[in-house]
């Protein structure tokens, strides 16, 4: 019963520690995405889809950690609620984005 | 998960967040700017939500709830801006 | 080590926002440094071990006060439409003399201070201890929240009145045939998403507002916190075009306004009936006492800074 525990122990502690690291490496994906892509349109589509998965991934890994209920449940709460202002904002944004292009003069796009 | 883990992790997170100040920076338009910013409100809560487990303090998950909350605040402020000619736009350096 | 280096990339990180923020001649690109240095202090407050104040932050720094400056941003470019783009554009012509003269006396300045307090005397009494142990007494267990609304009650009754006299200032200087209803373009109003989002997030941010006021007597949190977060919730009303500004107030609103700071005023002298000094709450009712305060005081806070966004004396619901 101890060694079993203990084994228990040591993969969760592997498992968040991957999905924590993993979460990192989509946030990476999601800044260099925002540097190197050459239009509005593609680095909106690096923040607002990496990030996103960069933090469930993160609460994800962290949700493991803990022992509370609540605290599991705010995390993924958290998560959700990006999930939501980051489909509003990017709506929004490309929306505008297309409304100045269209209002400039014709063929400056 | 030892808490050196955590803040290194969210170290890491942070330098994301240091390295994307170039997009303010450089954006040619403004909504390239505004989206650097929305993008920062992700990271700091990923950074608040890796301190709140790591350092076992529950208050700031509270403080990451309440970034991810607001984070559309700023948007939709952005999009009542009169649009600009982008050639105007072009021209803030 | 790992707490070294965090510390040390949030520092340089603030300092490069704040020397960006006065340096850039784009408006909106110092808007927007302003809006990540929130963002940045909010950090360095849980990092001071001060998540009440970081609560603060988060909803009044980088939230709020990003709506309010990029609405002031708007007002400024529908007001004075830029014939030259670069008209829109933060002017200083210091000469070097100048920048250098003033870079010597803020080190002189700083470092004075800095030298004052490293050489302070040593303090009589130790005023942490000393409220913590005084605790018990406060009817709270929260200690930001026992030094905000009973050990210091008269301050919090102050800032109050204060940011009362700032919104009355503000409507004083209201221009009185604006109509800054000119909008290019009505995403933020005819969206859909926003429309869904509002709908999840108000019950969401209502429920999330009384909660932060409801824990402040025992975690990090209080009316200040939930104030802000009823504040956003009404900015974010006001954005989406939810609410129209109307050129007068009605009366409700104005009971609103002053619900927060005639409760505390009427509380604090009411004490004085009981035996005590003004806002000496007695014992038994303190609990209690500071929870009606600190509703009030919400309600109020909520209220002012949606005025204060909008800028116009009152607001109503659009009726489409």
């Amino acid at each position: 019963m101890n060694e079993f525990d203990t084994l228990l122990s040591v993969l969760d502690a592997w498992v968040s520690k991957t999905l924590v690291i993993l979460g990192g490496v989509f946030y990476l994906a999601g800044t260099v995405g925002l540097l190197r892509f050459p239009d509005l349109f593609t680095r909106l589509h690096a923040l607002t889809k990496a990030d996103n998965l960069g933090l469930g991934l993160l609460c994800l890994g962290l949700v493991w950690q803990t022992n509370s209920l609540a605290i599991a449940l705010k995390l993924l709460l958290i998560w959700l609620l990006a999930l939501m202002a980051s489909a509003v904002s990017c709506h929004l944004i490309a929306r505008y984005a297309l409304y100045e292009q269209k209002t400039s003069t014709k063929g400056q796009s | 998960m030892s808490a050196d883990f955590c803040v290194g992790m969210a170290g890491f997170l942070l330098v994301n967040l240091l390295v994307g100040l170039l997009r303010i920076y450089r954006g040619p338009t403004r909504a390239d700017r505004l989206l650097a910013a929305q993008l920062f409100t992700t990271i700091t809560a990923g950074v608040l939500v890796l301190l709140a487990v790591g350092e076992n303090k529950p208050a700031l998950l509270n403080v990451a709830l309440l970034f991810t909350l607001l984070a559309a605040l700023a948007c939709l402020a952005f999009v009542r801006l009169p649009s600009r000619h982008p050639e105007d736009a072009k021209e803030d350096e | 080590m790992s707490d070294w280096v965090f510390d040390g990339l949030l520092g340089t990180g603030l300092l490069l926002l704040g020397w960006q923020t006065l340096i850039s001649r784009d408006l909106f690109r110092s808007i927007i440094w302003f809006v990540v240095l929130g963002l940045l202090m909010t950090l360095c407050w849980v990092r001071l071990a001060a998540p009440d104040v970081a609560l603060a932050e988060a909803a009044i720094g980088a939230g709020v006060t990003g709506a309010l400056l990029l609405n002031a941003y708007r007002a400024l470019l529908i007001d004075k439409p830029p014939r030259h783009p670069s008209s829109v554009v933060a002017r200083h012509r210091q000469t070097t003399a100048w920048a250098v003269g003033l870079a010597a006396f803020s080190t002189i300045v700083v470092g004075g201070i800095s030298w004052a307090l490293l050489n302070l005397p040593q303090a009589g009494v130790d005023l942490g201890t000393l409220v913590r142990s005084r605790l018990a007494e406060s009817g709270v267990s929260n200690v930001v929240t026992a030094v905000l609304l009973n050990f210091r009650g008269y301050d919090t009754l102050l800032e109050v009145a204060v940011l009362l006299l700032a919104l009355l200032g503000v409507w004083t200087v209201h221009p009185k045939d604006e109509t800054f209803s000119e909008a290019s373009s009505d995403f933020a109003q005819n969206s859909p998403l926003v429309g869904a989002l509002l709908h999840l997030l108000a019950p969401l941010l209502v429920l999330i507002g009384a909660y932060l006021l409801w824990i402040g007597a025992y975690a990090p949190g209080g009316a200040f916190q939930a104030g802000a977060v009823l504040a956003a919730f009404g900015v974010m009303l006001y954005l989406s075009g939810r609410l129209t500004p109307t050129p007068t107030a009605t009366f409700s609103l104005k009971l609103l306004l002053i619900f927060g700071p005639g409760v505390f005023s009427l509380i604090a002298l009411a004490v004085m009936f009981w035996g005590g000094a003004l806002l000496e709450y007695p014992k038994d009712w303190a609990s209690l006492l500071i929870l009606a305060v600190e509703t009030g005081v919400t309600i109020s806070i909520a209220v002012t800074l949606v005025l204060l966004v909008s800028g116009s004396p009152g607001l109503k619901r659009t009726y489409q």
